[in-house]
């Protein structure tokens, strides 16, 4: 609402809503032809400070009506209540991390969370286009970025990383919706490519550390197949007693979030679906072709970050496609470049780089499956 | 039990609990009345009538000579007081005849058969048009067009449309429990003049009262109807996505359904066309609700054409004071109001009086791709890029991607978590675009 409406609203007690709008349109549209011209108008009265005549319409015994153009109900979702249910959805990984690595899990998700906030609500105000933090997508950012982080890293480390997340990850582009790439991972590779070594530098989940006993390093299950051929039992897999990022390494707690977002709609199941679907494919074939060589597909699927990646990083509502047919493509792309990666690539794990290469062809996913539209008769 | 559907759609909450279970009453006749000059698609009508003339109830006041019209008729026994411009539901002034009652129904009938199944099919016809039927869910295109398809576009089917798919309305839903014989009869008479075999009745399962009643009486009089319970989901009552669940045809981008050999009739329109073919009786009332959770008795009401809508408000007890929104039609597609001067008029199925608006609480959040809309466009469109599209005025992306196949259902504005106005932005696109190919043929 501008000064002068409010001003005029306090002379004529008309409301600002939209129902002053629709009635200026039936007296004042008819006579002078244009919008403008109304509203300049209106602008000269209001600075003459001389009685609405239209204030007449609305002495009314009863508030006046709201007009607006159909339809008149809405859903009871709205982004906050999106954002902060996948929060909700991550918490099991989240509580997971501490259990298993301790007071170190916790600095570094508040430290990122914090940075996330931070850096949204400075960026907002250099914007001067409103504070969004409180739409929880910035702390989803920073919640999933420190869960992909080594347990041992530095929490000053993922301080610069969430800092890198939102300012180059998300509100270089636009803010919310705008962004390409999936902010957390971008913030991810950051730091990849900026602290190699920390961010390859793994502990044992250690669940004496409240005991204050040192942490033990420990190499992941994919690393440890890859450069000493040694497997990881599915029962420790599962749990996620195992070494890897803080929030990646326990299949349950992030089936249960996942199972949560897909039940909600709140992530689009076929990604996941077509995901996992890909990767138990593709690795079941090469498991096949070379059982020596190669890790069984279960292994695949619950070892290193895919099911974090597959659940919560992928099903990103911005950077993944909006048609149905481009998630089935999306999560089978991802799946692809993941086995290639695991299997021939020089890193160990490939979650990371396989969802943001498709992020980066998303717009060309969605622009070459466009739903058949009803009715329409093809050429 | 899944029941027939078309794919996608939304499930709304549909809050018909204020009214599904009340019977049809009476309104006593309105003192006054407005008569809208026009009140269909097409050619506009001229009123017939001075002031001062002595009108009967039944007796023509506006008409044109144009095929595609129908005319207009004095819902009462009185006096015409004016002819003016008045306040219309769709928001502008339009030419209305105002008429003053002067007493009870002196009604004027129209010739009709005794019998109609012994009457030719063009004097059926001639009799709906001149009853002035419309189609009454809400698009109010004559119908005596509708039951004379071309003859290179055979029609084979006939649908009665009871599905009501809009939130709070239930004028058709208690229509069809307590007027089912009236309601069959006019089906019978439409497939009579249209000269079909096939006739389905689709209605929502959330009326089983309703689909019971059909089964029932369909049985009882022999008909050769088939009653389809279809999925509760809206727009299940979109003439195409109806002919979509019930018949699995699919209506061709810019066709009608006669191109799928279907005609589509809504139960109120039925209901008209069996009064003025066996009574005489023009289209001069028809079941409005009256509902929502700011009026004191939700009801629904047997009300004339033109009733000024306080009458009717009045008539269920009056507003509450924390009224903020009243609507007509259903919440998905009617016209929000600011007025109570407005009159009924044959598209009106419902008066919807809300305490709650959204409007105020609603904070557009940027689009987050979430696909919510392309996955509730029964049409499958992609809703958010045409918004985008229209506001940025991109005439040629608009239209390859199809805004001339959206039916302005809304339920991609319902779902979306951002509450960013899809359709709204959809139907300023659809004018863009009409408005460039307008200057593109000048």
């Amino acid at each position: 609402m501008t000064d002068e409406e409010k001003k005029q609203q306090e002379e004529t007690g008309e409301p600002p809503s939209s129902d002053g709008k629709s009635d200026d349109k039936q007296t004042s549209d008819s006579k002078t032809g244009t919008k403008k011209k109304a509203r300049a108008r209106k602008k000269k009265k209001a600075k003459k400070k001389k009685p609405d005549p239209r204030s007449k319409l609305f002495q009314l015994d009863r508030q006046p009506f709201i007009l607006a153009p159909s339809p008149h109900q809405y859903t009871e979702d709205s982004v906050p209540k999106i954002m902060w249910s996948v929060v909700g959805a991550v918490a099991p990984a989240a509580i997971m991390a501490v259990y298993y690595f301790g007071m170190p899990a916790v600095w570094m998700i508040l430290a990122c969370i914090g940075a996330a906030l931070g850096t949204e609500a400075l960026i907002n105000r250099i914007k001067g286009e409103g504070y969004t933090i409180g739409d929880g997508s910035a702390a989803i950012t920073g919640l999933l970025l420190a869960l992909t982080l080594p347990p041992s890293f530095p929490v000053s480390g993922g301080i610069i990383g969430s800092v890198f997340a939102i300012a180059i990850g998300k509100q270089i582009f636009g803010g919310l919706g705008a962004n390409i790439f999936n902010p957390a991972l971008l913030g991810r590779a950051f730091l990849q490519a900026s602290f190699p070594v920390a961010m390859t530098t793994w502990t044992a989940p250690n669940t004496a550390k409240f005991a204050g006993i040192d942490a033990v390093s420990a190499a992941t299950p994919l690393g440890q197949f890859k450069f000493e051929n040694i497997m990881t039992q599915y029962g420790d897999l599962l749990t996620g007693n195992i070494g890897g990022s803080l929030g990646e390494t326990s299949a349950i707690a992030i089936l249960i979030g996942g199972i949560y977002l897909l039940v909600k709609k709140y992530a689009d199941w076929r990604i996941p679906v077509s995901f996992l679907g890909s990767v138990f494919i593709l690795g079941g074939i090469f498991w096949l072709i070379n059982p020596a060589q190669f890790p069984d597909p279960i292994f695949h699927l619950l070892s290193g970050g895919l099911m974090f990646g597959a659940f919560f990083m992928a099903t990103d509502m911005v950077t993944s496609p909006i048609t149905p047919k481009g998630a089935w493509i999306f999560g089978a792309g991802a799946g692809l470049i993941l086995i290639i990666i695991r299997l021939y690539g020089g890193l160990p794990e490939g979650v990371m780089y396989s969802i943001l290469l498709m992020n980066s062809v998303t717009p060309l996913i969605n622009r070459y499956t466009r739903p058949e539209i009803f009715g329409e008769v093809r050429a | 039990m899944k029941f027939p559907t078309f794919s996608k759609g939304i499930h709304p909450s549909d809050h018909k609990e204020f009214t599904n279970t009340k019977s049809i009453e009476f309104m006593p006749l309105p003192n006054e009345v407005f008569i809208p000059v026009q009140q269909h698609i097409g050619a506009p009508d001229e009123p017939i009538v001075d002031r001062k003339d002595e009108v009967k109830t039944g007796q023509v006041i506006g008409r044109s000579d144009k095929y595609v019209s129908s005319p207009v008729h004095s819902p009462v026994t009185g006096k015409v007081k004016k002819i003016n411009n008045f306040l219309h539901p769709m928001g502008s002034k339009v030419k209305m005849i105002q008429i003053q009652r002067t007493g009870e129904d002196d009604w004027e009938l129209l010739k009709h058969p005794e019998d109609w199944e012994s009457a030719s099919i063009d004097d059926l016809r001639q009799l709906v048009w001149d009853a002035g039927i419309v189609g009454l869910g809400g698009a109010a295109f004559p119908t005596h067009v509708k039951l004379a398809p071309p003859e290179e576009k055979p029609i084979d089917s006939f649908i009665l449309n009871g599905c009501e798919c809009e939130p709070y309305l239930t004028s058709d839903h208690r229509a069809m429990v307590e007027m089912t014989d009236k309601i069959l009869t006019g089906m019978s008479i439409i497939m009579k003049v249209l000269g079909v075999e096939n006739g389905y009745i689709g209605i929502e399962d959330n009326k089983p009262d309703a689909v019971e009643a059909m089964n029932e009486r369909v049985q009882n009089l022999n008909l050769d109807f088939k009653v389809m319970a279809l999925e509760t989901k809206y727009p299940q009552g979109a003439e195409k996505m109806l002919i979509m669940s019930v018949l699995d045809r699919k209506v061709p981008t810019g066709g009608l359904p006669m191109d799928v050999g279907t005609v589509v009739n809504n139960v109120g329109t039925a209901m008209a066309v069996a009064e003025a073919v066996t009574e005489g009786k023009p289209l001069v009332q028809r079941v409005v609700t009256i509902t929502g959770d700011g009026i004191s008795e939700p009801k629904n009401v047997l009300a004339r054409i033109g009733t000024p809508l306080q009458s009717l408000v009045d008539f269920a007890g009056g507003l509450s004071e924390e009224t903020a929104q009243v609507f007509m039609g259903g919440p998905m597609m009617g016209m929000a109001l600011h007025d109570l001067s407005v009159p009924v008029i044959k598209a009106s199925s419902g008066i919807i009086c809300s305490t709650e608006s959204r409007v105020k609480k609603m904070q557009s959040y940027p689009c987050i791709q979430c696909g919510a809309c392309v996955d509730a466009c029964p049409m499958n469109l992609v809703s958010t890029r045409l918004a985008k599209f229209s506001e940025n005025k991109q005439i040629d992306a608009m239209e390859d991607y199809g805004i001339d196949s959206c039916v302005e259902c809304g339920s991609c504005a319902f779902v979306c978590p951002s509450y960013i106005p899809l359709v709204q932005w959809i139907r300023v696109g659809k004018y863009r675009v009409n408005e460039s190919r307008n200057k593109q043929a000048a």
